[in-house]
């Protein structure tokens, strides 16, 4: 069947070709231009006449000018087929559109369309409703397709137009195309070499997976054809297939080495290419290729670059350049990672390399591809000296195109030998600055790449300079760039902070979010540098306020420190002093508060700073109220919560504001930089001897913890430290049962998932918004200040009088019953477990012994025994354990804090856990030990998850029910403790 | 491997494209709005190559016409400039001094010889000769087949008269 027949004939909508992909090619619908018969004047007449009428009408346009379209390309090809054949092709019967077929006959009457075109736009104008038009184009596509069908024979030896139809129309994603595929295969088997040829070029072009596999072995029968041309064809009709289908590629292994033999240069260039794609597609072939072939192509590759003149394949002095690259190309794939087939090559690397004419294009391409194989395959030192040799050349060649291949090159090349790049390196920065997109972002790249501990000063020094003069388009990239440098390499804080803070005020508003929430956790880390950098960062504000995250950073530092600003505290040598008074460092918090280019985040910042300001400017808090209260009625709910809330602190919480405006606790650095990586931070160990003792009982708010935390987070789920809450029940000093309970472990899941979150305050939404909140803030009220309760935890009576009810498990319990249907199955309640060693190491041994109170699967008691191993007597004896967030976990004190030596005895400590998850999930706990042996800190750290399995009573829907309240409480409660409590309260180890 | 390869006019008109890997229509047009918009507007001194979602876009300008054609990071840039280079010459030969009208009226021609060019994104042929007589050949035999044809109709119109 021809193949203009099989499309139309499948679509039997009125639509019979996609609409788009016809006007998507426009110039095709324009008449021939050389009219030289009358019928072609007509056509482009017709063409004007649709167009115009295009425009007039804008209903049912589309199915219009595809009609008209059809009937013009249908014709178009009927013109193309008979202008210069037939003259004066007879004029047909003159019947009334839209009557039977008049179209229909095409070879009587060719072109009487084109009056009836005029009568049929006539007649579609004349349609009172968009029902009629479709009427009308129904009947033209009806009239088009019978057409074809009677005349199915006469299109037999228009293939050529076929296949360029289908090529053009069609892709391999349309169904469509399925039904061509025996037409094809028809025609691959067909006697005339040029049928087979377009066969396989539409094949080579356009076939899908389906269609490579039904038509390989047709493929396949003619790599082996008689004529060359036909096995060219082939060849790249095979390379389509293997991309395809790459399983198919072991049926053309040895019809693509029999290419390799041909003297044919279009055979031979496209069987290497085939080569190539196998070699890509089965590591098979590539052993095959490597084995038998390399020394031919060695050969191939000789006698072509030593070939005398020959003027079919010459271009600019080189026979066949083409044949040369693909040569090249095939050996560097042979010769990567096999240093026998890289050593037979050497030898014509190293003519190519030296020979080739390096004043043209063509050469340079040659000697381009040349480098790349030197580059790729198995180590010679010689050659590759010659390859950087020649790319130095490239580097200084005033073509442009050249200095960028030359660029792209140097990329690879740095791996094999950074110092030869960095010689060119003054070179490579000025194309930084060179006024092609293309060759900046390369070098830029490169660049990047070059930069170590050595350079990074001058370098950097240099890309910020000339991010002042680039233009707006490349500064997005220069500035990750830039970053990316500063915080890769920076030898010291203070460095650092300047050069963020150069780009920060150059293009701050192409800086990413990350980048300056980074340069906050180091500038909080620099406890030397606070002063410096606040006062930096007040000047610099002064000029540059429109750099948002310059503005957002500055804020920050102001409200943390805007005690240093005034005071000059902590000034270094290279600073000028200024004189800032307090009301000029609100006033500028102010400015970026009601600059219009600010965001949320900026404006809802500047409040957190201006409160912070009120407690540490007395002075200034009635203005700062002032700012505030001019917020309360701003449209975004955020900012006009916050203006609610932070008034009322300042007006009515004075006694507490100084406490919850502290500075806040530094956030650990090497967490940051290793949660940011998404990698798990291997720094625990530097954290030895971190948590000292307080004399109330909780933990330093040191890094170390966290980094544990964390560590923990990373690994799965974040891991709270579930005690915090009953930490937060002491604190508040009320009994908030369950819930209390359950922020608590809310909120340190919280300080896993996002550590900036507290740091900023920005995206937590803020205090009073949940229904509880009040009680809580009156009863911190009621016992005088959160610092009283803090003391009442020093007292161990209260700790551990609060610890040991089980008010945090039992009450949640009884909660959470109220959804539990069935009451569990009593053969789990008070279980008797086997007792296992959950820890040893040659100094320490650990063992939990199993109870379940009655009546309650999901909490586990544990009893945990310390054992001492060693000879030596370990004292200030601590253990501590972390759990992830569907675990609870309460840790009872020790019985002693001192552990005596071999064995002697023992400590024993009680942990509650309960299980959120029972059933579903078992208990898994990170634990850590520290202890000193003669004054020395020791810390042990291990990992238990070999508690014993216990049996789910409880159906999954209950479960489910219970996690929503659960998780209901947590946040409700967790957006309280949130901003409230710092940091240090949130990490927790039972302390002897 | 070549993705695609467009002809674009210095007004931005678009004279050929072919695509030899799955662009959906929507797809080919915004391929075609961006690209124009980037290559047209770069000066004249510039590099002939453009960094284009993650692919290379080679392209060169003959008088008032921009040939470009879309290929992978890892190849050959100058090979294709001279691939776009080697089109050019055998459509010089084909018409005699080519010009963007050549193309616009005989884009068909324009295609056929990109065909017995390029299959399936790859060089087929680095002689010129030889692609011109496969295209003569074929154009001959097209000829011979419309002439027959044309008779056929001729006496088929006379008999029903």
């Amino acid at each position: 069947m021809d193949l203009c027949s099989t499309i139309t004939q499948t679509s039997h909508s009125p639509l019979p070709f996609h609409p788009i992909s016809i006007r998507c090619h426009p110039h095709h619908f324009t008449a021939p231009g050389k009219t030289n018969t009358k019928h072609e004047r007509t056509f482009s007449y017709n063409h004007r006449l649709t167009k115009s009428a295009l425009k007039r009408r804008d209903r049912d346009t589309h199915s219009l000018s595809l009609s008209f379209y059809l009937r013009s390309k249908i014709s178009q090809i009927f013109v193309f087929g008979s202008s210069s054949g037939n003259p004066n092709p007879p004029i047909g019967s003159d019947r009334p559109f839209p009557g039977a077929p008049s179209i229909a006959d095409p070879i009587m009457n060719p072109f009487s369309s084109g009056t009836r075109l005029r009568d049929m736009i006539r007649a579609i104008r004349a349609c009172k409703t968009a029902a009629e038009e479709r009427g009308v184009v129904r009947k033209e596509c009806a009239a088009i397709r019978a057409a074809i069908n009677e005349n199915d024979n006469d299109y037999r030896h228009q293939k050529r137009i076929g296949y360029l139809g289908l090529m053009l129309l069609l892709d391999e994603r349309q169904e469509v195309l399925m039904l061509v595929t025996n037409s094809l295969k028809q025609d691959l088997n067909h006697s005339n070499q040029y049928i087979v040829g377009l066969a396989l070029c539409a094949l080579g072009n356009i076939c899908s997976a389906e269609m490579a596999r039904d038509l390989a072995p047709e493929v396949e029968r003619l790599l082996q054809f008689r004529d060359p041309n036909t096995r060219k064809k082939a060849a790249l009709c095979a390379i389509r297939i293997i991309r395809k289908v790459p399983d198919l590629a072991e049926n053309f292994i040895n019809p693509a080495a029999a290419l390799l033999k041909e003297k044919h240069h279009g055979v031979l260039i496209t069987g290497v290419q085939l080569c190539t794609d196998l070699c890509k597609a089965s590591a098979d072939a590539l052993e095959y290729f490597r084995e038998k072939c390399t020394e031919g192509l060695v050969k191939t590759l000789k006698d072509v670059a030593n070939s005398p003149y020959a003027p079919e394949y010459d271009i600019a002095g080189i026979t066949d350049p083409f044949l040369h690259i693909r040569l090249l190309k095939l050996l560097r794939v042979l010769g990567q990672g096999d240093a026998d087939a890289s050593d037979l090559m050497n030898d014509i690397l190293a003519q190519v390399a030296t020979k080739t004419e390096s004043n043209k294009n063509a050469g340079n391409a040659i000697l381009y591809e040349c480098v790349e194989t030197i580059m790729s395959i198995e180590d010679n030192g010689g050659l590759r000296v010659l390859a950087i040799n020649i790319l130095g050349r490239f580097l200084s060649n005033r073509d442009n195109n050249i200095r960028y291949v030359a660029l792209n090159m140097l990329m690879k090349a740095i791996t094999v030998d950074a110092q030869a790049v960095q010689r060119h390196r003054a070179t490579i920065l000025e194309c930084v600055k060179d006024s092609d997109a293309s060759i900046r972002k390369r070098a830029l790249e490169l660049v990047y790449l070059l930069i170590n501990e050595s350079n990074v000063k001058p370098l950097t020094k240099e890309l910020i300079d000339y991010l002042e003069v680039s233009d707006q388009e490349f500064k997005g990239d220069l500035t990750a760039k830039i970053c990316s440098i500063i915080a890769k390499f920076s030898p010291e804080k203070i460095w650092y902070i300047d050069q963020m803070l150069k780009v920060l005020s150059e293009a701050g508003n192409f800086v990413k979010d990350e980048v300056w929430h980074a340069l906050i956790v180091v500038i909080s880390n620099a406890s030397d540098l606070h002063g410096y950098t606040v006062r930096a960062l007040y000047r610099a504000l002064q000029t540059s306020v429109e750099q948002e995250s310059l503005v957002r950073v500055a804020v920050w530092c102001i409200g943390e420190y805007g005690d240093m600003l005034i005071n000059n505290v902590g000034m270094l040598d290279i600073e000028d002093p200024i004189t800032v008074t307090e009301s000029d460092a609100v006033d500028i918090i102010e400015l970026a508060i009601k600059c219009h280019t600010s965001d949320l985040t900026t404006k809802a910042m500047s409040l957190i700073a201006l409160l912070k300001l009120s407690s540490r400017f007395p002075s200034c808090s009635e203005r700062i109220r002032d700012i505030i209260v001019q917020n309360r009625g701003n449209l975004v709910l955020e900012l006009q919560q916050r203006s609610i809330e932070f008034n009322s602190i300042i007006q009515k919480h004075q006694n507490i504001r100084s406490a919850l405006v502290e500075r806040m606790p530094v956030l650990d650095e090497a967490t940051f930089i290793g949660r940011r990586a998404g990698s798990m931070p291997a720094t625990v160990s530097t954290s030895s001897g971190a948590s000292l003792n307080l004399p109330n009982g909780v933990a330093k708010p040191s890094a170390a913890p966290l980094v544990d935390l964390l560590d923990l987070s990373l690994d799965d789920a974040p891991a709270p430290s579930s005690s915090g809450g009953d930490f937060l029940q002491d604190l508040l000093g009320v009994d908030l049962s369950p819930s209390s309970n359950q922020s608590g472990t809310n909120q340190a899941s919280k300080t896993g998932t996002d550590v900036l979150l507290d740091l900023l305050s920005i995206e937590t939404p803020p205090v009073q918004s949940s229904s509880s909140p009040p009680d809580v803030l009156s009863s911190i009220q009621d016992s005088k200040s959160p610092v009283a309760s803090l003391e009442e935890l020093a007292l161990p009576s209260s700790l551990s009088g609060q610890a040991t009810t089980p008010v945090g498990a039992a009450p949640m319990m009884d909660l959470l019953d109220g959804f539990v249907s069935n009451p569990p199955k009593p053969e789990n309640n008070g279980s008797v477990y086997p007792s296992v060693v959950a820890f040893e190491s040659s100094a320490l041994r650990i063992t939990f012994d199993f109870s379940k109170p009655p009546g309650n699967p999901q909490t586990t008691s544990i009893q945990a025994t310390f054992t001492n191993l060693s000879p030596n007597v370990y004292t200030d004896f601590i253990f501590q354990a972390a759990v992830p967030k569907f675990l609870q976990l309460h840790l009872d004190p020790a019985s002693s804090n001192t552990l005596p030596a071999t064995g002697n005895g023992s400590i024993t400590q009680n942990l509650r856990v309960t299980n959120s998850q029972h059933g579903k999930k078992s208990l898994v706990m990170r634990i850590r030990i520290a202890y000193k042996i003669n004054d020395k800190d020791v810390l042990e750290e291990g990992q238990i998850s070999n508690f014993p399995r216990v049996q789910s009573s409880a159906s999954m829907v209950q479960f489910g029910a219970v996690f929503c309240v659960h998780y209901y409480i947590i946040f409700l409660l967790g957006i309280l403790v949130i901003e409230f409590l710092p940091l240090r309260h949130r990490l927790e180890g039972a302390h002897v | 491997m070549i993705h695609f390869v467009l002809l674009i006019s210095r007004q931005g008109k678009v004279r050929l494209t072919k695509w030899y890997s799955p662009y959906t229509q929507k797809e080919r047009t915004k391929v075609l709005r961006e690209l124009s918009g980037v290559i047209l507007t770069r000066g004249p001194k510039l590099c002939n190559f453009v960094e284009w979602r993650g692919y290379k876009v080679v392209y060169k300008r003959y008088a008032s016409l921009y040939f470009c054609m879309c290929i992978d990071q890892e190849d050959n840039e100058l090979e294709v400039l001279e691939i776009i280079h080697h089109y050019v010459e055998i459509l010089d030969r084909y018409f005699g001094s080519v010009c963007e009208l050549d193309l616009i009226f005989n884009f068909h021609k324009a295609y056929y010889i990109l065909d017995e060019l390029l299959i399936a994104g790859e060089l087929q042929e680095s002689s010129k000769k030889s692609v011109a007589r496969l295209i003569s050949a074929q154009d001959s035999l097209v000829e011979m087949a419309k002439e027959q044809r044309s008779s056929i109709s001729n006496i088929i119109a006379q008999a029903t008269k």
